[in-house]
């Protein structure tokens, strides 16, 4: 059987996988974004508390995810919850670190000038520094992103969603009927899933960056 | 220094003045882990409507008591009080609205056109849309920005001057009785700098706001204030008077090396040639169609050597000199043409600068362009130490 026969035979099971994955990666970098935006806003004005936070994140990413996630298990148990922990995660790092490096390079002039004229501290920060970071912060969003398309397929591990049970069956499998094709549909579905959503990404910083801030 | 005409529009009578008076009282500003206090004990009265300008070195705390006018930094103690409202007692994001704010790079919002950058602070106090709107059309063109043209452009589409005209037009959206200026036009090239300090003076002879300036430049100081205070370290006060008595009689060296070399040369850009007496009647002025025979007599007889010649609109046009008029039948291509004539309204700058090039004796002109007298070095100087004895140098010295 060839793979694309395999793919139009499996459609209705790899679609739904392919939907779950897709899915699954928006809902935990939307996650990480506003965990790691809030994170970056806390620590932003303090040099020692943006070292730390980046250190931190840093380290969760050299962690193997086979690793946290097995360490996950115990605690939370098979299914969802660890794969979503694991996910964000991850994605953490790239955002946390770019609010950070994008809030801090706001012009201090714009800010003064903003407070000056009478914004509260909220105002400045959304109507002003969070519009400005919003280019470096969405950048953090798309590489986290990504990122976790190829995580994701760890997850299946934890018996979590996506297509990473297709590769994870298709090698486990390996030498039987179909194996090989299982496995490549999923890391091809991956692997597409991954360019849309990269597109999608470059259509939303088109849509969002105010045009004063773009490059 | 360059004088525009726009300057000179309004005679400095009765300005309408919506400003409101400042009082600083014994304000102190102590930062943690230091010595001694950036600001020690400043006690000012900004009088309203005026144009105060601190100067003084860098780090001399001079921004930072300006800052502490509006709380973007809060005094260690002592008390602020704007047209006699407590400022310390106020939340400090309604008091800034109430007060306006410019600062040396604009700091305009890149992400918001011109209009929208205008329009924040009148959002900020809930306007309506309507009356923003038309307020940002009327500031525009009171920064001289021509609302058709720039009010959808991007701050970056602007240059260095425009962008302070915008960041002037922000500060005064909300018509604020008090204007904080910190270094304004520090960042832009000298001719757009003259031509802003010259538009803020029209301004200000307009709005009459009380506008506290802050810069290191002592020649903006002489050309924008009403009164100068010049400061020393910890933000003292060395000095607290007009420009006029600050130059002819600095209080002391740090106020005269701040004050430089040159102060009766700076002296000259504070006053106008109509505010003194230039002689009317020391030129023998004389039209086209007089006969040079007649003129040479004329000369002869009044024991002078040069004559005025001036169009039917008694406009100047060349100096002659009597050796010249001998032989000749006509007044038409006789003489040496005047070179710099000056008006009314020049300061006395440029009055000697013209002085200087025309060779001892410069024409003054009125608002047509008419001769209405001349002036010479013996005026200039005669007003200079005038001005001098005034200020009691005379007797000291």
């Amino acid at each position: 059987m060839s793979l694309w026969q395999y793919v139009t035979e499996r459609w209705d099971r790899l679609s739904l996988q392919a939907w779950l994955h897709l899915s699954g990666v928006v809902q935990c970098t939307i996650l990480a974004a506003i965990i790691g935006v809030a994170v970056g806003i806390a620590v932003y004005r303090s040099p020692a508390g943006s070292a730390v936070a980046t250190a931190l994140s840093s380290t969760v990413l050299t962690i193997p995810s086979f690793a946290l996630l097995g360490l996950l298990i115990p605690i939370v148990g098979l299914g969802v919850t660890p794969s979503v922990i694991a996910l964000t995660l991850y994605g953490l790092l790239p955002i946390v670190r770019n609010t950070i490096v994008g809030l801090a390079g706001v012009d201090p002039a714009v800010t003064d000038a903003a407070k000056g004229i009478g914004m509260s501290r909220t105002g400045v920060l959304s109507r002003v520094e969070l519009r400005m970071a919003w280019p470096a912060i969405l950048t953090g969003m798309r590489v986290s992103a990504q990122m976790l398309m190829g995580i994701a397929v760890i997850a299946a591990y934890a018996k979590g969603f996506g297509l990473g049970s297709e590769v994870f069956s298709g090698l486990t499998r390996a030498g039987s009927a179909n194996s090989l094709n299982q496995a490549l549909a999923g890391t091809l579905g991956v692997v597409i899933l991954a360019l849309l959503l990269d597109g999608v990404f470059v259509l939303i910083s088109r849509l969002t960056i105010p045009k004063g801030v773009r490059d | 220094m360059t004088t525009s005409p726009t300057t000179d529009v309004t005679a400095s009578d009765s300005p309408g003045v919506s400003g409101a008076e400042i009082r600083l009282d014994r304000v102190t500003k102590r930062y943690p882990n230091t010595a001694a206090p950036a600001v020690e004990e400043f006690t000012m009265t900004i009088p309203a409507g005026k144009v105060v300008v601190f100067v003084g070195p860098s780090g001399c705390g001079k921004t930072t008591t300006m800052r502490m006018i509006n709380r973007m930094v809060e005094p260690t103690s002592g008390t602020i009080t704007i047209g006699g409202r407590d400022a310390l007692h106020i939340d400090p994001d309604q008091l800034r609205r109430t007060i306006g704010y410019a600062i040396q790079q604009a700091g305009l919002f890149p992400h918001y056109t011109v209009a929208q950058n205008i329009s924040v602070v009148p959002g900020l106090l809930k306007w309506d849309k309507k009356r923003i709107a038309a307020r940002v059309e009327e500031m525009m063109d009171l920064v001289g920005l021509d609302p058709g043209t720039f009010a959808n452009r991007l701050p970056r589409q602007l240059s260095g001057g425009q962008q302070q005209r915008v960041g002037v037009a922000r500060a005064l959206a909300a018509d604020p009785p008090v204007l904080l200026m910190d270094e304004p036009f520090g960042a832009v090239d000298p001719i757009t700098r003259g031509n802003l300090q010259d538009e803020l003076m029209r301004l200000q002879s307009e709005l009459g706001k009380t506008i506290v300036f802050v810069t290191h430049d002592f020649d903006e100081a002489v050309k924008l204030g009403d009164k100068i205070a010049v400061l020393g370290d910890r933000s003292t006060i060395q000095q607290y008077d007009t420009p006029d008595a600050i130059l002819a009689n600095p209080a002391n060296d740090t106020v005269a090396g701040f004050v430089g070399a040159g102060a009766s040369l700076k002296q000259l850009t504070l006053m106008r040639v109509r505010d003194v007496e230039y002689s009317t009647d020391e030129v023998m002025v004389v039209t086209e169609d007089e006969h040079p025979a007649t003129v040479a007599d004329r000369l002869t007889k009044a024991g002078r050597t040069y004559a005025l010649v001036v169009d039917d609109r008694h406009r100047p046009l060349r100096w002659v000199h009597v050796r010249e008029l001998a032989g000749r039948s006509s007044l038409l291509q006789v003489g040496k043409p005047v070179g710099d004539a000056i008006s009314t309204q020049s300061t006395l700058q440029d009055a000697l600068e013209a002085i200087l090039t025309e060779g001892g004796r410069a024409v003054v002109t009125g608002s047509r362009g008419e001769v209405v007298g001349t002036i010479d070095i013996t005026t200039v100087t005669d007003v200079i130490a005038g001005v001098r004895e005034e200020h009691g140098v005379g007797e000291a010295g």
